[in-house]
């Protein structure tokens, strides 16, 4: 077989020096009543060339934002990858490696961790970053958590502005773990200052915020974090990565932990995962963060290196009384996000925020500029925006694919009173004409 | 190859990687768009053309080892060769450049991939139902535990506050469980490496959730009470959980539902050929018996009336851990191995792991002790006591390896076994392979005695030798600093 080395004569050979006939009498520890007696019902085998045609064929029954124009986002962006992404990543010196346990044969991956480390603590203005969470969502989740675990509370409030699939894991973390969520305030597409206000007190250990928010609307950060803060919660601060090149760094607004979905950071949409959890918080609390961090030591010889650090923090140190259960996490992706950054670097992610604010304002003029369609909620947004339209969402979707469109995203399945309302995203892959093919067909 | 600076020694002002297209539309200051106040005064980036990128992380993967480099006898990961035609297919558009949320009429092909995947790994696992949603494995057990969480209080034994996991267990077991809101209890290993039958038996009582158990251990050795254990477990009202870490030794062979087992994970990145990524993505599916079935994650994937679809209508559900369906690259991959192999191939994959790891013990056995037994399943644990009594501990040992061209086993783990090198050597390394690394753990068995030094201040030919992980966690720097910190 083609991965297994092991030839007739070499498993004789083995098995002689080992001292048995047949490789079934090596796993004889298992009773025999529990030794399947059939093969697996799985199918296969396939050659290589077999399989390559099979999945194609299968790929080719989906539609790809190659061959379609997305305006779609709402948490998942179709961004430009550059090619220079690829080309780290597919080098498997990186891929084919382990957690980097042992640093003196890992210094590749130790050292772009660190550098992936600070590019996050640059890009949002905070003092450490750590080396990844699995998503968006459980980067949220495990915030919360480590604002329970810092303040010795309970109650966690989130803006309902935040994006439904990451308050609703938060909400199965809250219950596992003992605590509870509260999801609250929102007046139309922006945080309700004053209903969230009602809800925080001196059981409150965190408030949450999302700025941009699930609607791409910009956030009252200062407020928010002065309501937090007054009443001794943790102020944790859910960004987009790509916003950062224009927008202020929620390092910037005092935030104690920031927390983000980094897949627009050189990661394909892959129909959702695997993503990226960006987590940076405040030098002080760096003893309760979850997940691994890589920091700068020396060799025996004086000579600069990087190793794995406060992993007594661990579950593999720690055990029962570990900051997380983490322990896999998203290191590939993380190489991707460094890679990205150090691509664009200052001017071209300055560049590409600035193009996705261009293009989508552009769009929200051209299309709430049309009979039956209104802009309801006038307020600042990045790129990613909210238009109210008579003709029901999905029959408007379902119009666009037929243009090889993917349209927005249809909020009446997210918010009820939202109900015929579409969430539209244009980044800076959607050209001119591809925004007025979309606006012809919504002009229909 | 002089040590590499970090990228942002490279930086120099008006560099950039990337040309962007010429505008398209009429641009306005974004101040207009977003206020003054939300607009940011510095972006302290770095600067760099695509050379400099391109240059400096090519030198950084050269100064990393991964299994395309060599030998990866790491235990309990299952460091197999990752085929390259699956890299390839986790590119192809149609299952990679899909959104999450887009109509389910065009996403049908990459729908019936991942309900093909759920049957799969139900029947590999002799489980009834499963969900993908899990990014890794210490989620797939979170998962499951918080499944079991559920299951107690809708049957009204809510009060149920104790998981038990073995001496011998993953870290993650009992870091999962206390995530959970559960107490932990230990239950020691008797002599023979396996669970104590009768220890377990005085720790179960009606305040038991769950017992955790990886099977093969983490010794490599099959519990064969698994039958008695899952009854013992199951008349006291508790749940037996299945950590499916050490799967590559069973494959085709043995299930853990046929052996009581109530939910398990998976590990597609270890079990399935998936690359580790150096330290991720994973992906750590959960299955279930059919009475867990209502709990499973939102949403999971059906079919019905000849389309697939993502199905949300689950009251019963713990909810959702997950942003979106799971890491669905790593679990095209896994799709992939499986079909490339097929019923026959997985199981004579887990047959040459468990030869690999029989010769290998067989060989090693000649200059180390290994406590637990002269017969492992996929991987087994030597220990350096010998070594020791010259000085010699397995941290010097592993280091020593790397001299020898071979990334470390995994050491100081399990935490019973006193200077514990575990070994699993995969079924995708060859004779000559294991024996180049015998000889080379015998060489070094050798120098402990004759040359002690040579192994303590150990490794000489890595690009820097042995880090002062003290000093790291002592003086904190977790981030470049142009001052110099």
């Amino acid at each position: 077989m083609q991965y297994i080395p092991n030839t007739d004569a070499d498993r004789r050979r083995m098995l002689n020096s080992i001292g048995v006939g047949d490789v079934s009498e090596l796993f004889e520890q298992v009773p025999q009543p529990l030794v399947l007696d059939r093969l697996l019902e799985v199918p296969g085998p396939l050659s290589e060339m077999e399989l390559g045609q099979f999945m194609g064929d299968l790929s080719r029954q989906s539609a790809d934002l190659g061959t379609y124009a997305g305006f779609l986002g709402a948490g998942i962006y179709d961004h430009y990858i550059p090619s220079t992404v690829h080309a780290i990543l597919g080098r498997s010196e990186f891929y084919t490696s382990y957690t980097p346990y042992q640093p003196e044969i890992s210094q590749g991956n130790l050292q772009a961790i660190f550098e992936f480390q600070t590019l996050v603590c640059q890009l949002t203005g905070m003092e450490v970053a750590n080396a990844s969470m699995y998503d968006g969502a459980t980067a949220l989740a495990e915030a919360a958590l480590m604002a329970s675990s810092i303040t010795g509370r309970g109650e966690w409030v989130v803006s309902n502005c935040v994006h439904p699939a990451y308050r609703e894991t938060m909400r199965t973390y809250a219950w596992a773990s003992g605590n509870k969520l509260v999801d609250a305030g929102r007046s139309g597409i922006i945080t309700n200052l004053a209903e969230l206000c009602s809800h925080i007190t001196g059981e409150t250990a965190c408030v949450a915020i999302q700025h941009p928010n699930f609607f791409g609307a910009l956030e009252s950060l200062r407020e928010v974090e002065a309501l937090a803060h007054k009443a001794g919660a943790i102020f944790i601060v859910c960004f987009d990565p790509i916003s950062l090149g224009l927008l202020k760094p929620p390092g910037e607004f005092n935030a104690d932990i920031c927390v983000a979905e980094g897949q627009p950071l050189g990661i394909p949409t892959g129909f959702g995962g695997p993503l990226l959890g960006l987590f940076a918080c405040k030098k002080r609390y760096v003893r309760q963060m979850p997940g691994r961090l890589v920091g700068a030591t020396a060799d025996s010889a004086g000579r600069r290196g990087y190793t794995l650090t406060l992993q007594t923090r661990e579950q593999h140190i720690r055990r029962e009384r570990a900051t997380s259960n983490i322990c896999t996490n998203e290191a590939l992706n993380a190489l991707a996000a460094a890679v990205y950054l150090c691509t664009l670097g200052k001017h071209g992610l300055r560049q590409v925020a600035d193009s996705c604010l261009q293009k989508a304002h552009y769009a929200v003029k051209a299309v709430s500029d049309l009979p039956g369609y209104e802009f309801p909620f006038d307020v600042p947004f990045f790129k990613e925006f909210v238009v109210k339209s008579r003709t029901p969402v999905a029959e408007l979707n379902e119009r666009l694919l037929e243009r090889k469109i993917v349209g927005g995203l249809d909020l009446g399945k997210f918010y009820s009173d939202l109900a015929g309302h579409m969430l539209l995203c244009v980044t800076e892959r959607r050209t001119r004409a591809e925004i007025r093919a979309l606006v012809e067909v919504l002009a229909e | 190859m002089s040590a590499e600076p970090t990228i942002f020694e490279r930086s120099s002002p008006g560099r950039m990687g990337i040309s962007w297209p010429q505008p398209d539309v009429p641009e306005h200051p974004p101040v207009e768009y977003l206020g003054q106040d939300n607009i940011r005064s510095e972006l302290p980036l770095p600067e760099l053309t695509e050379v400099d990128v391109i240059r400096h992380f090519t030198r950084l993967s050269a100064v990393n080892y991964g299994v395309d480099t060599g030998f990866y006898p790491l235990g309990s990961c299952t460091m197999k060769y990752s085929p390259k035609i699956n890299e390839e297919i986790a590119r192809f558009p149609g299952l990679s450049r899909l959104h999450p949320y887009q109509d389910e009429r065009i996403s049908q092909g990459i729908l019936r991939l991942l309900h093909d995947m759920q049957v799969f790994l139900a029947e590999i696992g002799g489980m009834d139902a499963v969900t993908l949603q899990p990014a890794a494995g210490a989620q797939g057990e979170f998962t499951a535990l918080m499944i079991f969480k559920r299951h107690h209080e809708r049957v009204g034994e809510g009060h149920r506050r104790i998981v038990i996991v073995p001496d011998s267990s993953h870290g993650t077991n009992p870091a999962t469980a206390a995530r959970c809101g559960y107490e932990i209890r230990k239950a020691p290993s008797g002599p023979d490496g396996l669970v104590d039958i009768s220890a377990l038996a005085a720790e179960l009582s009606r305040d038991v959730a769950a017992v955790m158990l990886t099977n093969p251990n983490t010794l490599g050795l099959f519990e064969t009470r698994i039958v008695e254990i899952a009854q013992m477990v199951h008349d006291a009202g508790a749940l037996l959980y299945c950590d499916g870490a050490n799967m590559n030794a069973v494959l085709g062979i043995h299930r853990p539902g046929d052996a009581g087992f109530d939910a398990m994970h998976f590990n597609l990145h270890k079990t399935f050929s998936a690359p580790h990524g150096g330290g991720g993505p994973g992906s750590g599916p959960v299955a279930v018996k059919s009475f867990l079935e209502p709990y499973l994650p939102v949403p999971t994937v059906a079919f019905e009336g000849g389309r697939y679809f993502l199905n949300y209508n689950r009251p019963e559900s713990i909810g959702r851990v997950h942003s979106f369906y799971g890491n669905i690259s790593v679990i095209v991959k896994a799709y992939a191995y499986i079909l490339n192999l097929g019923p026959e191939g997985l199981k004579s994959a887990s047959e040459n792991a468990i030869l690999n790891a029989n010769y290998l013990l067989k060989r090693i056995a000649a200059a180390y002790d290994v406590p637990y037994g002269e017969r492992c399943m996929h991987e087994f644990v030597a220990s350096a006591t010998r070594q020791k009594a010259h000085g010699v501990k397995a941290l010097d040992i592993a280091k020593r390896l790397m001299d020898y061209g071979f990334h470390p086993p995994t050491i100081y783990f399990p935490l019973i076994v006193p200077e514990a090198l575990m070994i699993e050597p995969t079924e995708t390394e060859s004779a000559e392979t294991l024996d180049a690394f015998a000889d080379a753990m015998l060489a070094i068995a050798k120098e402990a005695q004759s040359d002690p030094e040579v192994v303590r201040s150990a490794p000489h030919v890595t690009p820097v030798s042995r880090l002062d992980e003290a000093a790291a966690a002592r003086k904190l720097e977790l981030r470049w600093d142009s001052t110099g910190d």
